[in-house]
């Protein structure tokens, strides 16, 4: 097995990205300021607490106050970061996510930070892998999800300066930036990493260089697989994933999530719906062991031969 | 000034018997609505918007306003004809309450409504957002005051306890809770329920000043609200001892008028009383 990714060259940690552009951007727009639950360091917010000790509202181990204090100081005109423990921010403060922030749609800008499973081996409680499917039918939230440090920067400036409600998913496992040549960030819409015409490889976050990495793999195999970074779970590009599926007749979504209602179930709802073609989703099934993030990713197959072992398997299903 | 004073209390109180009327004219049109928690609202919802909060209807999103945010949302008789009665929208928009598409849910949303501060309708929200408001408040040296009215039941949820915690730690003397202290719940007694005395000993620990006053006494209401902010250092918490159902005689101190709606004969009763 790979040396743990924290220690690879190369590889960044995003929120790194993501404490660097808020401080430069509050240094900007004195309207910013950031909320958190107790959660300064592990939101990597030290340097903006530093900057702007006035802006960054800690209110302690209390989710659903977080949330509802984003609201109202989106109410008295200011942009608010609230930044949480993806796991805590949105299922414990769900409701207030519902109501205060999307149904009231304020402007704030939720950011769930070590999603996925990124605190592998604290279990459950701790993974969020159900994130997707909570916040997916709120339908006025932009569902952003960086695949790597460049895209963290640009989603983190657009959001702010986005009008409306968005949650920007974040990891804290190191992940190399995409080599895509001439990249602008746009919200809505995937990003084409790899063009092919037999199977097409979505995924989104830490999984995309992973299916960059299995694309390579299968092109040695004669297989011409197309590689979608779909950073927007919602509104999801229903464009690109017609074009997948009417252009290479077969699909495999790959998130760092439970593979129910999140993208792999956003791609499967518009392709049954639309254009039915082979859909494999590759994730989570439900509660996962305890293990660490690099055993986790192992066990389910989130590597890149398992991604393309599960791609054969989309292909040949599409010859049957 | 002793007259001055009686005027305004004299403006509210007329103001207050209009939204009596209206609301309950509103319930029994829609056959829908909350009327036991609006009646108990509705002299301390009438005091803020007519003798005390600054704002200007025809600039709902001004930043210097007062805010008021109503957490109990069902509350929405005692909002939306307060609102109405402000200005902020015409009166025939009233009967279209909780009909199809209409601009008046059954809880109110900003979006669709001038004057409402966020949505409620989940209880414990209103405490939070508030905070938040409050906070904004601060960090940019304004004056603007913020209201919050949760009902007493309400704050069983445990929400309301952090914000209070919060509230009580940043010292936001810009922020004024009034509990809505009515004693019931939608089935019974909050005593019985799940009880909440001593509540000003509760607030007090958390950092909060707190004040008793009859929630119907609308002079003692314009004399510890109008005095609210100035220049505190905490945070005030208004105890306000009220009546479900106030001002008609069979709704009064009854659980079962939560959400009770009236029939024909018992609304002519209402009007008769509500005079």
């Amino acid at each position: 097995m790979a040396a743990p990714a924290a220690k690879q060259e190369g590889y960044f940690d995003c929120r790194d990205a993501w404490a660097q552009t808020l401080e430069s951007l509050a240094q900007q727009d004195p309207r910013i300021v950031a909320v958190v639950n107790d959660s300064v360091g592990s939101s990597k917010l030290g340097g903006f607490q530093k900057k702007f000790p006035e802006r960054l509202i800690n209110v302690g181990i209390a989710e659903q106050n977080m949330v509802g204090v984003g609201a109202g100081l989106a109410n008295g005109g200011r942009i608010p970061f609230v930044s949480a423990a993806s796991c805590f921010l949105t299922g414990r403060a769900l409701e207030q996510v519902k109501a205060d922030i999307a149904y009231a749609n304020f402007n704030v800008k939720l950011v769930g930070q070590s999603s996925g499973v990124a605190y592998g081996e604290l279990g459950p409680t701790h993974h969020s892998i159900e994130d997707f499917a909570w916040l997916r039918p709120l339908n006025n939230i932009a569902v952003v999800v960086p695949a790597d440090a460049w895209e963290t920067a640009e989603a983190v400036k657009w959001a702010a300066g986005h009008e409306g409600p968005v949650f920007i998913r974040l990891s804290r496992m190191p992940v190399p930036n995409l080599d895509v040549p001439d990249r602008q960030f746009q919200p809505g819409k995937a990003e084409l990493v790899r063009q092919g015409r037999d199977v097409t490889l979505i995924a989104c976050g830490t999984m995309v260089h992973l299916a960059a990495k299995a694309a390579l793999s299968l092109e040695a195999e004669g297989i011409a697989a197309r590689v979608l970074n779909m950073a927007t779970i919602n509104p999801l590009d229903d464009a690109a994933v017609a074009a997948a599926a009417g252009e290479t007749g077969a699909i495999v979504t790959i998130e760092e999530a439970n593979i129910r209602g999140g993208l792999g179930g956003a791609v499967a709802e518009y392709t049954a719906a639309n254009l039915p073609v082979p859909v494999e989703r590759m994730g989570f099934p439900g509660f996962v062991p305890t293990g660490s993030v690099e055993w986790l990713f192992e066990h389910f197959g989130l590597t890149a031969p398992g991604i393309a072992r599960v791609a054969r398997k989309a292909v040949g299903r599409k010859r049957a | 000034m002793l007259m001055l004073k009686n005027n305004i209390a004299d403006t509210i109180r007329e103001k207050a018997l209009w939204m009596r009327r209206r609301a309950f004219t509103m319930v029994f049109d829609a056959q829908l609505g909350h009327p036991g928690g609006d009646f108990s609202a509705i002299d301390i919802v009438a005091t803020l918007y007519f003798g005390v909060m600054r704002y200007d209807p025809t600039k709902p999103d001004l930043a210097e306003r007062d805010r008021f945010i109503m957490s109990k949302g069902h509350a929405t008789g005692a909002l939306y004809t307060a609102l109405c009665a402000a200005g902020y929208y015409p009166e025939d928009w009233l009967t279209t309450y909780m009909q199809p598409n209409s601009r008046l849910n059954g809880h109110p949303n900003r979006n669709y409504l001038p004057g409402v501060e966020t949505n409620t309708g989940p209880l414990g929200h209103g405490m939070p957002v508030a905070l938040g408001i409050a906070i904004a408040g601060q960090i940019t040296s304004s004056d603007y005051r913020t209201f919050v009215l949760t009902g007493d039941g309400e704050l069983q949820e445990g929400s309301n306890w952090e914000a209070a915690m919060t509230a009580g730690h940043r010292r936001l003397g810009n922020l004024t809770l009034i509990v809505d202290r009515n004693r019931l719940q939608q089935g019974m007694g909050t005593e019985e329920t799940n009880g909440l005395d001593p509540l000003d000993e509760k607030f007090r620990a958390f950092g909060w000043d707190v004040e008793i006053v009859d929630g119907h006494d609308i002079q003692a209401l314009l004399d510890v609200l109008a005095a609210a902010p100035g220049g505190r250092s905490r945070p005030l918490c208004i105890i306000a001892n009220t009546v479900k159902g106030k001002g008609v005689s069979f709704m009064e101190n009854k659980a079962s008028w939560h959400h009770g709606v009236p029939n024909a004969e018992q609304f002519e009763t209402a009007m008769k009383e509500l005079v």
